[in-house]
This record gives C-alpha cells, structure tokens and sequence, in this order.
C-alpha cells in the first residue's frame, strides 16, 4: 500500500476519533480548523466549539491540548488551557436567582427586597 | 463541531501530503513588512472590517496587527445583536445600511455567519420608558424603520412566555436581528488577506513614532513598519495607543458581563430586553440562550472577570421576565470590555494635528454591528470618496471645543 494511500486511511479514521463528546469534534475537525490557521487553543475552542457544551472542557480540554501540540509542534508545557469559565457546573437559572449577591434596580419588587 | 463555518472548497482536509499548509489569513510568524501604506492596529471586528473594504477597493498595501488572537477583545465576547432601533438619526441610518450588509454578508464574503433576523423587542416597565420608546419610533418611522408600539398584549403574541406584570409597552422591530461574531471577524479576515492584506496575530504594538517626513512607525516585537497611515481599530485600549503618539482619547473601559445557557430548540424569536435593567437574551442559532444585564456603579476596568453578582442579577431580573426559563442552566458566562465614550457616540476620523491617524473607536459596546458600515465608510474614504459625515461629525475634538454637548447624544446604548 502507498503511504499516500496509508495516510489516507489515517485521515479517515481521524474522522472517527472524537475529542470533545458534548460538541462532537473529531481529530479531523481539529486538524482542519489548524489547517487554516487557528493555532490557538482559545481559538480552536471558537472555531470547532470544542469545551463550549456541558462540561465546559472537564472532559476534552487535556485531549485537544495534546492532538494540538502534535499538530502545531507546540511542546505541550507551552500550552496554557483556555480560560476557564464559571460557574463551576451547569446550574439552573433559578437557583441562582435566589442568591443574595443579586444588584437590585429601582423597580424590583417590594417584597424581593432584601430585609 | 460547528455546522460548516466557511463554504470554500477544503483543500486542507484533501491534502494527504502530511504538511499542514496555513493560509495566508494569519501570519502566526514571521517578520512584519518594511512598510505599508496603511497599518490597522487591532484585528477586531472593526479593524478587519476596514481591512475588508480596503482591499477589495484595491488598497491593498496593508498591514493589520493583532495584539492576541482574532476576536479576544469585545469582538469574541459580545452578544452578536444588529438592531435599527437608535435615538439619533445618524445612528439609525447608519444602522439600516449595517443590516443590509449582514443580509448581504454570506453572498459578499462567502461565510455562514447565521444572521437571523428575529426581531428586537424592547420592554418598558414606566410610562417615562414608555415615552422615549414613542420618540425614538417616531424618529425611526421617519427614517424607514417598521418599529411599532405594542401593547403588553402585543407583546404577548410575539413572545408568548413573557410576564407581563409590570409591563406597561413594548417596541418591536422585526427586521432587527442577531448573528455569530466568530465567523464574521474570519470571513472579513479571509477576505482581506485573499486581496492582498496581510493580517498578523499575536503582534502586540510596542511602540508608536510619528516621522518628521511624514507617516508612523509602529513597532512590535516582530519588527517594525512604516506606515504613510494608522488606523486606531483597538476598541477599549484606544486611548493607550493613541497616548503613545500624545493623543488623548476621552473614553473607558467599562467591563460587561454575558452569559450562555444549555441548548433548547428554537422557540425565542427575537432578542428580548428590558430597558430599567438593560437585561437582554436571545436564542442563538445553536439554542443557547445568550444574555446580560446592565450592573450601574462599576469602575472602569480591563479586567474580564466573572462575577457571581451579574450571575445572580441576570438571573433574577430574567427569571421574572421569563418564568419558564427558570429550568434551564447556565453553562458559562464570560465579561469584554465596552469603549464607553463620553456622549455615547463613536470616536471617529483624524485628531487635531495629525492628518493620518484615524480613529475608530467608543462604540460603547455596539462596535459589532456598527463595523460593516464603518468599515465600508472608512474604506471608501481612504480610498478616494469623498468623507461621509460620520468623519466631521463624530470626531475627536467635539469633546475638547465644547461641540458635544451641542450633538445628539446617543440615549439608547442599552445592553
């Protein structure tokens, strides 16, 4: 087999390999998205969506990081994760309504006021 | 990953060669050119849009640099809303024409960038917010608007999970909408260096010098070059830049906070905002449910950090608007900075003194969908047309000859 054809085949499976499960990007996906020069793992993040579902990157940030440094030739060391966003897991709007560190307008209800 | 961002032919994925090609968009390395007729400091939504316009004009001797990567600044961080919907008649028509260039965008510059025209419909909750909605509709009728007054019934009809205790009108423009920045700054960038503009990210500008012959010098840690023009696209650090050459540029940063939620299906029509708070939501095109409020009090700040308080606040003042979202989560909020000028309006052709230094900036957070517009303007001018009135009338020294506070003062940056 050529290795043309070898390579082809890794391309194939690349396809198959997910990195980040919550947005479903491939290895291909990433290797597409540094093809056209987004090399920056906070731009990889924006341009696949990867780290952008529920997990926020618990799951798939360490395997992005590592295939990026493979592909861009970035020792993994000099690779900082991309920031990290609160909160911590995914958390219903009403329970953080009730928290107490809520600004209050002028025209919030009498009775929500704080005592 | 994300439905297809870019519509070209793949020849990267094709190629089996192993060598991983980059385009000519971003110039991750490599030195600057010596000179170009005009550099753009700042590769925001802004700058690239210049860029755009320059180049396809045939201006293409230009040099764009970016301090991080593409869209850091408020460009990646801001809610992607593109509404007619203004107090001044300037900003209204500038604002149509803003639109029709986003209808017209995946046509021009060949990138999905999911402009959806939902509709913007903003809530008063007194008969004073009742009544400027009324003089603003009046005014943007005038100018070909369709922006209507609604009952709280009418309301209803076009968001029917709304509350409306408390909700004394509305005004509904459905030709207002929302669009996804990201691919917007990378069609323009694209665009921009397929005609010849080079674009350097991760380029930060060290150092401004005015040469006695004429033109700068912009210096970064990847070289220096001289350019015959600058343009200041640098958002809330204009006035850094600017101070390099003794320019001073009266606006702040004013740190804003946003938030997105788990995806739903579609259900949320337009972008919904409340005037008394500045909440505002919509629903992107991947489901999340994109929002903020306006927290008065902060000082001004380049910090993007995130807060509990907007957390708490936002979710509060939306849980009250829209019950039925009470269920749902929040998967994370982030913060960018606004250019807050000092009379809401934008900072923009060349300061007393120096001919070739154009200003592009004090968007106070509505920069995104002021970019095509400003960006076809800037681009038509330098290269030949004769300068719309936005560069007499929106200019730097308004503030130091007292001007300004004869100008239309821009009341309705909400959100």
């Amino acid at each position: 087999m050529s290795s043309r054809a070898d390579l082809a085949i890794v391309f194939i499976v690349a396809g198959k390999i997910v990195l980040c499960r919550c947005e479903d990007v491939t290895l291909a996906d990433l290797e597409h998205c540094v093809s056209r020069g987004y090399r920056d793992i906070e731009e990889v993040k924006r341009y696949t969506a990867f780290g952008t579902g529920p997990c926020q990157g618990k799951e798939c940030l360490a395997a992005v990081a590592t295939q990026l440094a493979v592909l861009t030739q970035v020792p993994p060391a000099m690779m900082p994760p991309f920031t990290s966003r609160p909160p911590l897991a995914p958390t219903p709007l009403r329970l953080l309504a009730r928290d107490p560190a809520a600004h209050r307008f002028a025209d919030d209800p009498e009775s929500e006021r704080p005592r | 990953m994300l439905p297809v961002l870019d519509e070209e032919e793949d020849t990267a994925r094709a190629d089996v060669s192993g060598e991983i090609r980059l385009p000519a968009t971003l110039e991750g390395a490599g030195p600057l050119p010596a000179t170009a007729e005009i550099a753009i400091v700042g590769g925001g939504v802004i700058g690239l849009a210049i860029a755009y316009y320059l180049a396809k004009r045939g201006l293409n001797d230009v040099v764009v640099v970016e301090r991080g990567y593409l869209a850091e600044g408020a460009s990646g961080r801001n809610g992607g809303g593109v509404r007619q919907q203004w107090s001044t008649e300037l900003n209204i028509r500038l604002m149509q024409e803003s639109v029709e260039l986003c209808r017209r965008f995946a046509v021009d510059i060949g990138v999905n960038v999911w402009f959806r025209q939902g509709g913007y419909l903003f809530l008063a909750r007194s008969q004073a917010e009742v009544n400027r909605l009324e003089k603003n509709i009046a005014l943007q009728n005038r100018c070909g608007v369709a922006t209507r007054m609604l009952e709280p019934r009418g309301a209803l009809a076009i968001v029917p999970e709304l509350d409306l205790t408390g909700i004394v009108g509305a005004a509904y423009n459905p030709t207002d909408g929302i669009l996804f920045p990201w691919p917007f700054l990378w069609g323009y960038a694209r665009q921009a260096a397929a005609h010849g503009a080079r674009i350097f990210t991760q380029t930060p500008v060290t150092g401004l010098e005015r040469q006695k012959s004429g033109g700068y010098v912009v210096h970064t840690p990847r070289g220096s070059v001289r350019a015959r023009r600058v343009i200041n696209a640098t958002g809330a650090w204009s006035p850094q830049l600017a101070q390099m050459i003794g320019v001073d540029i009266p606006t702040y940063p004013i740190r804003h906070e946003i938030c997105s939620s788990e995806p739903l299906k579609p259900f949320l029509r337009p972008m919904v905002s409340e005037l008394s708070s500045g909440l505002y939501c919509s629903q992107s095109m991947r489901g999340e449910i994109v929002g903020g409020v306006t927290i008065p009090g902060h000082d001004p700040t380049y910090g993007k950090g995130s807060t509990l308080e907007f957390l708490a606040t936002y979710a509060r003042r939306l849980v009250r608007l829209i019950p039925i979202l009470g269920d749902i989560k929040i998967l994370r909020q982030w913060a960018g900075p606004y250019d807050q000028s000092p009379d809401g309006n934008p900072i923009l052709g060349t300061p007393p003194g120096h001919p070739d230094f154009f200003l592009a900036c004090g968007f106070v957070g509505h920069g995104f969908m002021m970019a095509p517009i400003v960006g076809k303007l800037y681009g038509e001018w330098l290269t030949g047309a004769q300068p719309h009135e936005i560069f007499g009338r929106y200019t730097l020294d308004r503030f130091a000859n007292g001007t300004a506070a004869h100008h239309e003062k821009e009341d309705f940056n909400i959100g």
